[in-house]
C-alpha cells in the first residue's frame, strides 16, 4: 500500500526561494558553501565514478563467462580487478552515504542552518575532485595492477604500472573523507537546535558520528602507509622491506589498521539509513533506540580491534592469530543487536511496502548473509581454506553491495522528495528494487559456492577447472541484471526532476526535522530555528487521529 | 573563541612560547641524532622513540593550542586519539612479541 501523496500542491510553491533555484549557473555551484549544493555535486560525483567501476565489473565478469582467458590479456585483467577494487571503494563507497545523503541531511536532521566549516566541506569536494582526475588520469594511461589492496612488496619493489600516481589519488581523496568526518563531529556536538538532545538525535546522526570517528582517526594511518611505500620506492628507507631491515607484514597491519574499519565507513551510514527508513515505513519508534545508537559507536571501537583476520596466512603469529579470531567474533555483537532491533521494530508494525522499504528489507536480508559468513572467515580453521577464493569476494560484496548499495539506494528515493522537490514515479522504483535483488544474489550467491568448491580470486583463466564454468555463467548473467537495476533509478531519478509531480514537504509522513521544512528547503534549511520538544521516531503521536474538541453536556 | 585567545595573549607573550618551543623542538633533534651514534643496544629505539613522543606532545601541546583549550570536544579529540594509537601500537605487538621466529 502506498501512503497518500498529495497531488495538489499550494500555488505559492513554485515562487518559493530553494536552495536550488536561490542561483544559477555554473560558479553558483562550483563555488557555493551550501551543504546541500555541494552534497549534490558529490552525487553527481560519485555516480559518475560509480559506473566507471561498474564498468570495469562487467568486463571481469564478461573475461569470466569462459574458463579460457580469451576477452582481455592477463596484466589487463589484473589492471581490471584493481581499478574496479579503487574506483568503487575510494572514489564511490567510502564518500557514498556521508557526502551525498549525510552532507544533505546531518545539518537539518540536528536542527542547524550548515555544516560548521561550511568551506571546509567545499574543499573536502575539490580535494575529491583532484583525487579522482589524478585515478581517472591514471586509468586512461595505464592504470594499476597490484590490487586495490596494493601489498609490498609487489607495490613497493617490482610492479612497473602507475602505483606511484594511484597512490597519490587515494592520499588526497582520503583528506577529503577525513574532512567530511571532521565536518559531522563538530556539526553534531555543537550545532544542535535547543532541544536536540543526544537521545533524541535520529539514528542516522548516530551512526553518521561513528562514522565519522572511523573517518577522523583511521584515514591518517592509511595516508601514512601509502607514504612510507612511497618513501620506500623512490628513497629506499627500511620500512617494509626485509634487506634493508624492515618487515612486509607491517605493511599489512598499517593498511588494514584503516581498511578494515574503512568497511564500517560504508556499512554504518548504510545502517543509519536503514533504521530511519524501517522506522518510517514500519510507522513504529525504533525499539531499543538506545541500544541501536551505541551499537553504532561499538561497531567503530570493535571495527579498529580486528584487521588481522585479514593476514591469518600471511604468517602472523598464531597467538596473534588467536586474538584477532576472537575480536571478529566480538565485533558480530553490536551488528546482530541492530539487525535484532530492526526486526523487533518490523514487528507488529504497520508496513508499506514502498520502494525504500523494499530496499531496505533488501539490505535486511544480504547484510545478515554478509556478515555471518564473515564469522565463517573469521575461524582459524575455515579462514585457510577459503582464503584468496571467490567465497571472500562474494562476502564483502554481499556487505558492501547488498548491504551498503542497497541501503544507498534506500535513502536516495527515501529522501528523493526532500532532495529534489519531485516525487519518482513509484512503480518503476519497486521494480527496480526487485531487479537489484534478484540480480545481486545471481551475481553473488554462485561466487560462494565457487569460492567453497576452490575457484580462486583473480584468476582470468580457469581452464584447468572447466567445472566451474556454469556458476561463473550464473555470476555474468546476474551482472547484467544488476546492471539494468543500477541504470533504471538514475533514468527515472533525472526523468522526475523534470516531469515528476512536486512533492509535500512530508510526502511519507514521517518524523525528523528534515520533513519539518520544504521540499526542497531553504538555503538555511528552516525559516524559523527548530526547537524539539518530542523524542525521535514519534510515529505513534504523528498517525494518532486529530484530537477531537471535548464536548460536555451542561 | 576570540575571548580565550584575548585571555591566552594576556597571559604570556606567545611568541616568546612559539620560539621557546622550537628551540626545544631542535634541541631535541640534535639529541636524536647524537644518541643514534652511542650504541644502546635495544635502549637506541626506546631513546628514539621517547624523544620523538616529547616533541609530538610539545607540537600539540603548544603549537595546536591543546594547553590553553577550553572546549571538551578538543579534549575528547585527543584522548580518542591516542587511545587509538595505543590500539594499533598494542595489537600489532600481539603479532611481533609472539612470533616465536624473531
Amino acid at each position: 500500500m502506498s501512503m497518500g501523496m498529495p497531488t495538489v500542491v499550494p500555488q505559492q510553491r513554485f515562487e518559493r526561494e530553494t536552495y536550488l533555484n536561490k542561483a544559477y549557473g555554473v560558479w553558483s555551484w562550483l563555488l557555493t558553501t551550501d551543504h546541500k549544493r555541494i552534497a549534490l555535486l558529490y552525487l553527481v560525483s560519485i555516480t559518475f565514478f560509480f559506473f566507471i567501476g561498474g564498468f570495469f565489473a562487467l568486463l571481469i565478469r564478461l573475461e569470466l563467462l569462459t574458463p579460457a582467458g580469451d576477452l582481455v590479456q592477463a596484466d589487463t585483467y589484473n589492471k581490471l580487478f584493481t581499478q574496479h577494487g579503487m574506483v568503487m571503494i575510494f572514489f564511490f563507497l567510502i564518500p557514498s552515504i556521508p557526502a551525498t545523503l549525510g552532507n544533505f541531511l546531518v545539518p537539518m536532521m540536528v536542527g542547524a542552518k550548515d555544516l560548521a566549516f561550511p568551506r571546509i566541506n567545499l574543499l573536502s569536494w575539490y580535494l575529491y575532485i583532484i583525487g579522482g582526475a589524478l585515478m581517472l588520469h591514471c586509468m586512461l594511461t595505464g592504470g594499476v595492477d597490484t590490487g586495490w589492496t596494493f601489498y609490498v612488496p609487489f607495490s613497493s619493489n617490482f610492479t612497473n604500472t602507475k602505483f606511484v600516481e594511484a597512490g597519490i589519488a587515494i592520499f588526497i581523496a582520503g583528506f577529503s573523507s577525513i574532512l567530511t568526518g571532521l565536518n559531522f563531529v563538530v556539526t553534531i556536538h555543537r550545532m544542535r537546535a535547543p532541544g536536540m538532545t543526544w537521545s533524541r538525535l535520529p539514528l542516522f546522526i548516530w551512526a553518521h558520528y561513528a562514522t565519522s570517528i572511523i573517518q577522523l582517526l583511521g584515514t591518517p594511518v592509511v595516508a601514512i602507509t601509502i607514504v612510507l611505500v612511497a618513501a620506500e620506492r623512490a628513497l629506499h628507507l627500511g620500512i617494509f622491506d626485509p634487506r634493508l631491515g624492515g618487515d612486509p607484514l607491517l605493511f599489512q597491519h598499517l593498511f588494514w589498521f584503516y581498511s578494515h574499519p574503512a568497511v564500517y565507513i560504508m556499512i554504518l551510514p548504510s545502517m543509519g539509513v536503514v533504521t530511519e527508513i524501517i522506522a518510517c515505513f514500519a510507522r513504529k519508534r525504533i525499539f531499543g533506540y538506545q541500544f541501536v545508537a551505541f551499537s553504532s559507536i561499538a561497531i567503530a571501537v570493535f571495527g579498529f580491534l580486528v584487521w588481522a583476520h585479514h593476514m591469518f596466512v600471511a604468517g602472523i603469529s598464531v597467538y596473534s592469530a588467536l586474538v584477532f579470531s576472537f575480536l571478529s567474533y566480538a565485533v558480530a555483537l553490536p551488528s546482530a543487536i541492530k539487525v535484532f532491533n530492526w526486526t523487533a521494530t518490523l514487528y507488529k508494525g504497520s508496513i508499506h511496502y514502498d520502494a525504500p522499504m523494499l530496499y531496505a528489507f533488501g539490505f535486511l536480508g544480504l547484510f545478515t548473509i554478509g556478515g555471518l559468513t564473515g564469522l565463517f572467515l573469521a575461524a582459524l580453521g575455515i579462514n585457510v581454506h577459503v582464503t584468496d577464493t571467490y567465497f571472500v569476494v562474494a562476502h564483502f560484496h554481499y556487505i558492501m553491495v547488498g548491504g551498503a548499495l542497497m541501503g544507498y539506494l534506500g535513502g536516495m528515493h527515501f529522501w528523493w522528495p526532500k532532495i529534489s522537490g519531485k516525487l519518482y514515479p513509484e512503480g518503476w522504483a519497486r521494480l527496480a528494487a526487485l531487479i537489484v535483488f534478484i540480480g545481486f544474489n545471481l551475481t553473488f550467491f554462485p561466487q560462494f559456492v565457487l569460492g567453497y568448491l576452490g575457484m580462486p580470486r583473480r584468476y582470468y583463466d580457469y581452464s584447468h577447472m572447466p567445472e566451474f564454468q556454469v556458476l561463473n555463467v550464473l555470476s555474468t548473467a546476474g551482472s547484467t541484471v544488476l546492471g539494468v537495476g543500477y541504470l533504471l533509478p538514475m533514468v527515472y531519478f533525472l526523468w522526475s526532476m523534470r516531469y515528476g509531480k512536486p512533492a509535500s514537504d512530508n510526502p511519507w509522513n514521517a518524523a525528523g526535522l528534515e520533513w519539518r521544512t520544504a521540499s526542497p528547503p531553504p538555503t538555511l534549511n528552516f525559516d524559523v530555528e527548530p526547537v524539539v520538544t518530542w523524542e525521535a521516531y514519534n510515529y505513534e503521536e504523528l498517525d494518532a487521529p486529530p484530537q477531537t474538541q471535548e464536548v460536555t453536556v451542561g | 573563541m576570540a575571548e580565550h585567545t584575548a585571555s591566552n595573549h594576556s597571559k604570556s607573550s606567545p611568541l616568546k612560547l612559539y620560539f621557546g618551543v622550537w628551540a626545544t623542538l631542535l634541541v631535541l633533534t640534535f639529541v636524536t641524532y647524537e644518541v643514534s651514534l652511542v650504541d644502546l643496544g635495544p635502549f637506541n629505539s626506546v631513546v628514539a622513540l621517547v624523544i620523538a613522543s616529547i616533541k609530538a606532545t610539545l607540537v600539540a601541546l603548544f603549537f595546536m593550542h591543546v594547553w590553553h583549550a577550553s572546549e571538551k570536544l578538543t579534549k575528547l579529540v585527543i584522548v580518542a586519539a591516542v587511545f587509538f594509537l595505543l590500539l594499533l601500537l598494542g595489537l600489532t605487538m600481539t603479532d611481533y612479541a609472539t612470533r616465536p621466529w624473531s
